[in-house]
């Protein structure tokens, strides 16, 4: 019988409209042989909440370059926490000051991809991190 | 493409290969049996094939052979003549050095202010207003989906009150000042002569340029609000506007920046900004303009990315390229409507979050490029952009970089310097070659609107930027500190914008909602709503608007009422 594949929904939260490293992202990942829903520009977290759930994915991957990530992200961690999304793996790439990195994991966020990261390095986190199917 | 494209058609992109039919002198295949070929059995070249940054195949020698048949004085022409191919000006740098204009913009209008007169007080020529993500879709900072973006990626600006402020004591009929926004580009413009007026300036001499270009909004950044239809009446409006109030302002910066900034190869970034360059051309003259009244209003910006001479040659190549299509396509006979202007910017996807002060040689080379390329004006990255906007000290290293250039390494001293060289010019026709096939193909699609929304810019860009990413994942292209020579470093002190921007924008919105006429506000709005139902140019109806603190938001949520908001098919 063959694997099921991961589920990944690869979003872009706020205003910015900035979609090369989404796109990238949503392409490597597909193929590396991933399922990949992209939500398309300026998903608010209740957007992005509601299309996890409803794509039941293993996976949800944010692309924030704004510098809005302290606003979006609680957000978006507090929603799948009420809806009971709690084994979701959520990853932010993007630009995010080291400062900020220990209250984003502190608060469920399981990786930050800074820029300069490998496709490569992604997938291999994501198939460490997610058990086979 | 790993999933199947719907409901367009496939075409392959037109091909970006070198010069086929070589015929190489007797001397050069003496050369080559003689000196090269013993070379290479002893010692092989580092690779196999070498290319652009954007993958353009790049011969190991260039000669005469290269060039086409013909006289170079013909196919060149001299500065300031047509083609262009040497510049626009027959003195270039030696007459007018090129416009020192960093982009600036964060957090409240007060904060710009500051960074403003600062920058004039180093001795910048002209100003660049960075605008934040509200501003640019929009939202007023008190909107519900401006919350944690106020003041973040630019300055917030929501009413003419703030823009007031973002100029004040700063006397507009003596500074040129660019401002970088396009689906609200008419509403921001009706602010800035709005306060022109008030400090008493003839807009006749205001001097500066609107973003306002659409057509890449839809292509590459993705900042769009209404359909492409009344997006495009929008631009032509404030055509129209510009040419009989004020002649020297340009109401258009046809961007290719965002275009490269996005992914897309240096020919794509050529010809996907002309072809916008001819659609606005088009819509112009279907609205009924003199294109010899309005075409010389048009200016251009390109993006100056890392690899040195195709970035040259797509500045000479652009030139030629406006100058071909306006004389054959469209008869025009105004000399000024010919001569391609651009403001080039430094590539910021270039800059590195690793070792960062790395950035500070990327962006001095990139710099370069531009100035060897003919630019009209120039802003330049700061070192630290792969992570905030700039400090001052970033910006101001990045502006030194620009005065190095133009006071101490003499480039400056001669015009075109590369022109003749068989590299560059060979290159120059390539780059030309390639974008025209690309043009030719738009017009077969009936043109870039049709284009886009078929997402043929769109797909072919995403397309080329995951070409990249994979050529970087396999180390095939090398950037320095990423994927190869790097090393450990301490982080750099960056910008941090205060988050209570977003709190003193809504109070200050809070106030204004109270001190100005809800009846003489609502009557404007009103005004402007019926006036977009029908065909009547909206500036004048935007402009009294304004001129009643009317906020963006609401001007742009009286045009969304009437034109809808535009969802791009996302493609990935």
């Amino acid at each position: 019988m063959p694997e099921k594949k991961i589920r990944v929904l690869i979003a872009k939260p706020g205003l910015d409209g900035h979609d090369r490293g989404a796109k990238v992202i949503a392409r490597a990942l597909r193929d590396a042989g991933m399922e990949v829903i992209y939500t398309g520009l300026r998903q608010t977290p209740e957007m992005i909440a509601s299309a996890a759930i409803q794509e039941d994915v293993d996976v949800i991957g944010l692309s924030i370059l704004s510098g809005a990530h302290n606003t979006i992200c609680p957000q978006l961690m507090k929603l799948l926490h009420e809806k009971g999304m709690n084994d979701v793996t959520v990853l932010i790439g993007g630009i995010i000051p080291a400062a900020d990195i220990p209250a984003l994991k502190q608060s469920g966020i399981a990786e930050i991809f800074l820029p300069g990261t490998s496709t490569q390095e992604i997938v291999e986190f994501i198939h460490k991190r997610i058990p086979r199917h | 493409m790993s999933e199947k494209s719907k409901g367009t058609t496939q075409i392959a992109p037109p091909a970006e290969t070198s010069s086929a039919h070589r015929a190489p002198s007797a001397k050069e295949l003496a050369w080559q049996k003689n000196t090269l070929q013993p070379t290479l059995e002893k010692s092989p070249e580092r690779q196999q094939e070498f290319t652009t940054i954007s993958g353009h195949p790049i011969r190991r020698l260039y000669t005469k052979a290269d060039l086409p048949n013909g006289d170079p004085e013909t196919n060149l022409g001299f500065p300031g003549d047509p083609p262009y191919t040497r510049g626009i000006h027959s003195t270039m740098h030696r007459g007018r050095l090129w416009t020192m204009r960093q982009f600036a913009g964060f957090g409240t209008a007060e904060d710009t202010n500051q960074r403003f007169r600062y920058l004039l007080a180093q001795g910048q020529t002209g100003l660049s207003t960075a605008f934040d993500l509200p501003t640019l879709m929009g939202y007023d900072s008190d909107h519900a989906l401006s919350e944690g973006e106020v003041g973040k990626c630019g300055v917030a600006i929501s009413s003419l009150a703030d823009m007031e402020v973002l100029f004040d004591k700063i006397p507009l009929a003596n500074v040129t000042t660019s401002m970088t926004i396009n689906s609200p580009a008419a509403v921001i413009w009706a602010m800035y002569l709005a306060v022109a007026e008030n400090q008493g300036a003839d807009w006749k001499k205001l001097s500066g340029t609107l973003q306002n270009d659409i057509l890449k909004e839809y292509i590459a950044q993705k900042e769009y609000i209404y359909p492409p239809e009344p997006s495009m009446r929008l631009v032509i409006d404030t055509f129209e506007f510009g040419v009989k109030n004020t002649p020297k302002f340009n109401p258009i910066s046809i961007s290719g920046y965002h275009i490269r900034e996005a992914g897309s190869t240096a020919i794509q970034e050529l010809a996907f900004t002309l072809r916008d360059g001819l659609e606005y051309v088009e819509w112009g003259m279907r609205r009924g303009l003199d294109i010899d009244e309005f075409v010389p209003q048009l200016s251009f910006f390109f993006n100056a990315h890392s690899d040195f001479f195709e970035e040259i040659a797509k500045y000479r190549a652009a030139r030629r390229i406006w100058h071909k299509a306006m004389v054959e396509r469209y008869k025009s006979k105004n000399p000024r409507s010919w001569a391609l202007r651009f403001h080039t910017q430094t590539a910021g996807c270039s800059l590195t979050a690793q070792q960062p002060y790395n950035n500070v040689v990327r962006t001095a080379i990139q710099a370069l490029a531009a100035v060897l390329g003919g630019t009209q004006s120039l802003h330049t990255n700061s070192l630290d952009e792969a992570w905030a906007l700039p400090t001052e000290f970033a910006a101001t290293i990045a502006l030194r970089t620009q005065q190095i250039i133009a006071h101490e390494t003499g480039v400056t001293n001669t015009v075109d310097p590369l022109g003749g060289s068989y590299f560059v010019e060979t290159l120059t026709n390539e780059v030309e070659h390639g974008a025209w096939e690309y043009i030719d193909r738009i017009d077969a699609m009936g043109g870039m609107v049709a284009a886009i929304e078929r997402s043929y810019p769109q797909r072919e860009i995403a397309e080329a930027s995951y070409r990249y990413q994979m050529a970087l994942d396999k180390k095939e292209k090398i950037m320095v500190g990423v994927n190869d020579f790097v090393s450990e470093e301490k982080p750099l002190d960056i910008l941090q914008i205060d988050d209570t921007v977003g709190h003193r924008q809504a109070d200050r919105l809070r106030k204004l909602r109270v001190d100005r006429s809800k009846d003489e506000v609502a009557r404007r709005l009103t005004a402007l709503r019926t006036a977009a139902k029908g065909k009547d140019n909206l500036m004048p109806f935007i402009y009294d608007a304004v001129k009643s603190y009317a906020t963006l938001g609401e001007i742009c949520d009286a045009m969304r009422d009437v034109f809808g908001t535009y969802e791009e098919v996302a493609i990935t």
